[in-house]
């Protein structure tokens, strides 16, 4: 491993970093597109193609910008928040290659964070116009996050128990040399935690429903209420990276197979292709578990979200008696 | 069996046995707390089987195939019929919220963790490293006791105790003896029963089963 880190350039280290950003920037929402159709499908409707997010977003950005009144410099500059962290977090995480650029920085603590740091800049965006939506999604957000973000931590923190580093691609690289570990129960455990916490960030349906603006129940929607036009496309495009981000980092942490290991171009293209179809099978599985629960009472997500992080702990410790 | 596939399969039947016995803390929905018990039986009839397998112990494995049956079946169908179907009836009522009983239930099975260290150090080898798992659901087992206040889920409660003690000596001692272990399962299984009779004789006479309400003895 530290043989194909060393090896690999500088360059070599870029250029794979930005196919993995075209692929999320291009495929997150896709992403979305894909999940609104599985539902629609499931309930009986053929639904809009899946490149719909993407003309939404094209749509957008022909429109014109409108700020609301009042609102200071923290509502324009949020969405770039957002959108740069998440292509940070994409850039330096091992999701089509295990040599990123910054590879050696690209601990798991660095990427959780770099994640809430988004959620932070869209939740004082929120603030910002002093709305009662916007206040009042902020703080269910802050709420969810809260809980949230310890049970990704440690989630991940159970896989790098077992390799015994908290640097990701080294984690990446370290289960395709040991493919028994898959299997284990620990990551059984993390992988369920994991996807909890991947429903609640992204709002998806049994912690929040993104198609609905219901006042009594919106989350992420109440938010973004005062964006409107290009900046809207940025927040929306912002969301869908970061769906798309923590689903490939689902795909690579814990079924890593196909993964570029090397610069060679075939390999590359084999990672590609492969990460698409882990993420797509991902989504779609997600999209059936949507379509078969209902939303959750507000006071119930804690519920929810504890016992991902009670999952997390026990396969923390489940980690550390069975090593 | 033997080799990783056995070090696998035991870790993974004794894992499912733990988070079953989260589930039971999780759910508040009666009929899914049961549904969970059933796994945690089928799991516990799992872990003595693959350990039949490794020691090729052909009494292990009727022991196996006992307590799948008894703890994975017919137990759990005893408490699915005693759950009933009237309005607030399938809702298990606790003393303390889903939340925070988790957070209790993870630092209870770190405590488990720890408290067996010494233990599993005595003699380390697959079996023994995975005694926590037993030791952490009997705690978890005695937690439900103390903070739920529906009969069914105290009757769980007390199954959960039984568990993680066969787990425990199903690991230990790769199983008691037959006669022993079908003593004990029998005995369980004869609990089960009275208390269900018990319980829809309560029923009857006297409506729901909530604990709290309880303030006096009648004779």
């Amino acid at each position: 491993m530290t043989a194909t880190m060393t090896t690999t350039g500088l360059g070599a280290s870029i250029v794979m970093s930005v196919v993995q950003l075209v692929m999320i920037v291009l495929g997150g929402p896709i992403v979305l597109g894909v999940m609104a159709k599985v539902r629609a499908r499931a309930e009986g409707r053929i639904g809009a193609p899946v490149h719909q997010p993407l003309r939404d977003l094209r749509k957008l950005l022909t429109k014109e910008p409108i700020h609301a009144e009042h609102s200071s410099a923290v509502l324009a500059i949020a969405p770039f928040v957002l959108v740069g962290t998440a292509a940070v977090a994409i850039a330096v995480s091992p999701l089509v290659t295990t040599a990123p650029v910054l590879a050696h920085s690209a601990d798991l603590f660095v990427v959780v964070f770099l994640l809430l740091m988004g959620s932070v800049a869209l939740a004082l965006a929120g603030l910002d116009a002093g709305t009662a939506f916007g206040g009042m999604g902020s703080s269910r957000a802050m709420t969810i996050g809260a809980l949230a973000e310890p049970a990704l931590l440690v989630a991940i923190l159970a896989l790098s128990v077992q390799a015994g580093t908290s640097n990701l691609p080294k984690i990446v690289a370290a289960t395709l040399a040991h493919p028994s570990w898959a299997a284990g129960p620990e990551r059984l455990l993390a992988f369920v935690a994991f996807l909890i916490v991947v429903l609640a960030e992204t709002g998806r349906i049994p912690v929040d429903n993104p198609s609905t603006h219901l006042e009594l129940t919106m989350v992420h929607e109440a938010m973004v209420l005062e964006y409107a036009g290009p900046e809207l496309a940025i927040v929306t495009l912002g969301e869908a990276m970061r769906l798309g981000f923590l689903l490939s980092l689902a795909a690579s942490l814990f079924l890593p197979w196909g993964i570029a290991t090397s610069t060679n171009p075939l390999n590359l293209l084999i990672a590609v292709v492969a990460l698409s179809a882990k993420v797509v099978v991902i989504a779609v599985g997600v999209a059936l578990l949507e379509v078969r629960t209902a939303k959750l009472r507000l006071f119930r997500v804690p519920e929810l979200l504890t016992g991902g992080f009670v999952l997390a702990v026990l396969s923390v410790v489940t980690g550390l008696v069975t090593r | 069996m033997s080799g990783p596939g056995y070090v696998d399969a035991l870790d993974l039947a004794a894992g499912a046995v733990l988070v079953c016995g989260v589930i039971t803390l999780w759910r508040r929905d009666l009929r899914a707390t049961v549904s969970a018990l059933s796994l945690q039986g089928i799991a516990l009839g799992v872990v003595a089987a693959v350990l039949a397998a490794h020691e090729h112990d052909v009494g292990l494995g009727v022991i196996a195939g006992l307590v799948l049956v008894a703890k994975g079946i017919v137990i759990p169908a005893l408490l699915r019929r005693l759950v009933g179907h009237g309005p607030g009836s399938r809702e298990g009522a606790a003393s303390i919220n889903v939340s925070a009983s988790l957070v209790v239930a993870a630092a209870l099975i770190v405590v488990a963790f720890l408290a067996s260290g010494k233990l599993t150090a005595l003699l380390p080898d697959t079996a023994t490293h995975l005694t926590p798992i037993g030791l952490a659901t009997v705690l978890l087992g005695f937690f439900l006791l103390v903070t739920r206040r529906k009969a069914v889920s105290q009757i769980v409660g007390l199954l959960l105790i039984d568990n993680g003690v066969a787990l425990v000596a199903f690991l230990l001692t790769a199983g008691v003896p037959l006669i022993v272990e079908l003593g004990a399962s029998l005995d369980i299984l004869l609990v089960v029963v009275v208390l269900r009779v018990l319980a829809s004789t309560m029923h009857r006479t006297l409506g729901p089963f909530d604990l709290d309400q309880l303030r006096e003895l009648h004779d």
